[in-house]
């Protein structure tokens, strides 16, 4: 067998010299065959014309700043062994090709285009398929990635990367990809200042976003569909979440957004629809959600006991199964002035808020909370019962945990 | 017994029993329709009005009309006719004209909202159907009671305390069992202890439409993957036959051999 395989890599080896297609150097005009020997003969900043045909040359590195314009199509394949695409130079840019089968590694990561200490180079256009990493950017200042569509093949968590992954970045412009089945669909880590917009990340195994000690970034305007959870954010300070849409994300520990030793940040104008949970919150600190609607998820917010100086205001709450659960008999966060859907209070003065106090989180909540099987008993009446008795007296839900502005009408 | 069956429902349909409880329907779902904006909304309001009405209007009133149309029976009786006929005859009758009053108190302001346009359909679907399945059963459970029991007050406490114990002390029950022993895995047995009360089985037909997000925690996933199959919603619905069965069976037995 292992005689066999190595015979058959032997094979592979050679293979990557049969090659088609054409490359043109617009300032020379010099036609190439090879990728790989037209970048070794490029200038700096040099334009290769790329033509439609199959590149099946191992990895290709790129040392000096070029373009790589890919016209019709051409395949970049990495006869899932190698890397792809290898940049360490500054201003590169790389559009229209398809890039094909990355070799899974346990030892490196290896990525359909990865850069390495890049500063301002643009990653556009292209199309990865049957990726391990899609587009990797280590160390790198004022890149764009736009308008690619990455798709991988994940089974398990194990053996699989990630679309796009960004590590020590600064400045960085995450826009209108579209990135499916990897592990997590795009991953910062150590990435300050960045702008992630207008990608649609869905079918990943684990995070449609995964900030990790990322600071000041903002993302808006992002789909994130049937993912293991839609985004999380973890050690992060002075985050932006605007504008996206949070949907589908089921799973017993499946969520929405999911929030952890978080600190200052913005949640805004977001859409939350069909979660199992739509945000789950642990140590978040002093962040604001404001503006979202959360429609028909299980759970619209699990908010830990060691959440503290949150403030939830002006949110819709539509048709959820709970509207709030925590476990702690204290509560530090404001919870003022939002729409709730189950509200059944009165406003006797007409100024738009209701007179009564609304208390979101209901005894059941506890109990599924302590005994996950009393789903089971979801909307009986003996449930509906034990809500009410402790509605009028409550012993076990944190009695300080009130809308006392709760609004009459859903915010438009 | 189609004659009987006829003339019970004739009958019924005239009273103004069936005619209140019609309209208790008709305003409960017109109102929550118009009041709330969202439909799924107002299935979800409407059944738990059903879960909690519907067995105890079909126990108190199959008790009440058994007891009230005695007289009738007993003429019945004196005729050249076999007892099943007389008593299927007024079972089916009364369940009749309770289905009649549900679907059509649910159905007309569904209907004029557009149900069968809407994407609320299939919720809709499964609530009128696990009302008539409750119905049925609640009735048939009525009449055995009925039939058991010459005297009326006991009777009545009897459906009462049926009504009762199935509506919910039973998932009082489930609650203290599953809060007991929390650290014992019991999806398995809540799940076998749900499939033995009809309330609870139409409550669970209702929120796998309904709540979905919320079932698809670790404990939901469980009742999903056995409710959610095939399998399941076979195990449903022979159950739900045989709650209705076994009640007109004892019902039956009990018609043929009693001393009037």
């Amino acid at each position: 067998m292992n005689k066999f395989i190595t015979i058959l890599s032997g094979i592979l080896l050679i293979l990557p010299f049969a090659v088609s297609g054409q490359i043109v150097n617009q300032r020379t005009g010099t036609q190439y065959r090879q990728l790989k020997s037209a970048i070794q003969m490029a200038g700096d900043h040099d334009v290769l014309l790329v033509k439609g045909g199959f590149y099946e040359e191992g990895n290709i590195t790129v040392r000096k700043p070029l373009t790589l314009r890919g016209t019709g199509g051409p395949v970049l394949d990495g006869s899932n062994q190698n890397e792809i695409l290898t940049i360490k130079a500054d201003s590169v840019l790389v559009e229209g090709f398809i890039i094909q089968n990355v070799g899974v590694s346990y030892m490196k990561d290896q990525a359909g285009i990865r850069l390495y200490g890049s500063r301002g180079s643009v990653i556009r256009n292209n199309k990865l398929k049957n990726t391990f990493f899609g587009i990797l950017l280590e160390k790198s200042v004022h890149c764009k990635v736009e308008n690619n569509e990455i798709t991988g093949n994940a089974a398990s968590e194990v053996s699989s990367g990630n679309a796009i992954h960004l590590w020590y970045c600064d400045s960085m412009l995450i826009r209108a990809n579209e990135v499916r089945r990897h592990r997590d669909g795009i991953y910062l880590e150590f990435v300050n200042a960045s702008m992630i917009q207008e990608n649609v990340s869905e079918n990943n195994l684990r995070y449609g976003l995964h900030f990790m000690f990322s600071d000041d970034d903002t993302y808006l305007k992002n789909t994130f569909r049937n993912n293991g959870a839609g985004v999380a954010v973890m050690f992060s300070n002075h985050i932006t979440m605007d504008q996206n849409l949070f949907a589908n994300n089921w799973g017993a520990s499946s969520y929405g957004l999911l929030l952890k030793e978080i600190t200052d940040s913005k949640i805004t104008d977001n859409k939350f629809q069909q979660n199992t949970s739509a945000i789950y919150a642990e140590g978040a600190n002093r962040c604001l959600v404001t503006g979202n609607d959360f429609i028909r998820n299980g759970w619209a917010m699990k908010i830990s006991g060691n959440c503290e100086n949150n403030t939830f205001t002006q949110n819709n709450f539509l048709s959820n199964t709970f509207d709030l659960s925590t476990n702690s008999k204290q509560n530090y966060n404001s919870y003022n002035g939002n729409y709730w859907s189950e509200y059944t209070g009165y406003d006797l003065n007409r100024d738009g808020t209701g007179d009564v106090p609304y208390q979101p989180v209901k005894l059941y909540s506890y109990i599924v909370d302590r005994s996950d099987a009393s789903i089971i008993l979801l909307r009986s009446f003996f449930i509906d019962l034990l809500n009410y008795a402790e509605k009028v007296a409550p012993a076990i839900t944190p009695a300080s945990l009130v809308d006392s502005s709760p609004l009459m009408k859903p915010i438009p | 017994m189609l004659k009987i069956l006829k003339f019970t429902l004739y009958d019924l349909l005239r009273s103004r029993w069936t005619i209140a409880y019609f309209l208790l329907y008709l305003i409960c779902a017109g109102s929550l329709l118009y009041f709330s904006a969202d439909p799924g909304k107002a299935v979800i309001s409407l059944m738990n009005i059903l879960l909690i009405l519907c067995p105890l209007v079909s126990i108190m009133f199959g008790v009440l009309y058994f007891y009230s149309s005695r007289d009738f029976v007993e003429l019945l009786l004196a005729q050249p006719l076999p007892r099943n006929s007389i008593f299927t005859g007024q079972y089916l009758g009364v369940t009749l004209s309770l289905v009649t009053g549900l679907s059509l108190g649910l159905g007309i302001p569904f209907l004029f909202y557009g149900i069968f346009v809407s994407p609320e359909l299939m919720n809709f679907g499964t609530l009128l159907l696990s009302g008539i399945m409750l119905t049925f059963i609640f009735t048939g459970i009525a009449f055995l009671i009925a039939i058991k029991n010459e005297n009326r007050i006991r009777g009545f406490g009897l459906a009462l305390i049926v009504w009762l114990f199935m509506g919910i002390i039973y998932d009082g029950l489930i609650l203290i069992i599953l809060l007991i022993f929390e650290d014992y895995p019991l999806e398995n047995f809540v799940l076998g202890m749900t499939l033995f009360n009809p309330v609870d089985l139409s409550r669970i037909l209702l929120i796998l439409q309904l709540d979905i997000s919320a079932l698809l925690g670790f404990s939901g996933a469980v009742f999903k993957k056995l409710f959610g199959s095939s399998l399941g919603m076979l195990l449903v619905t022979v159950l739900s036959i045989l709650w209705v069965l076994v009640p007109y069976l004892f019902l039956r037995r009990s018609a043929s051999r009693k001393d009037f």
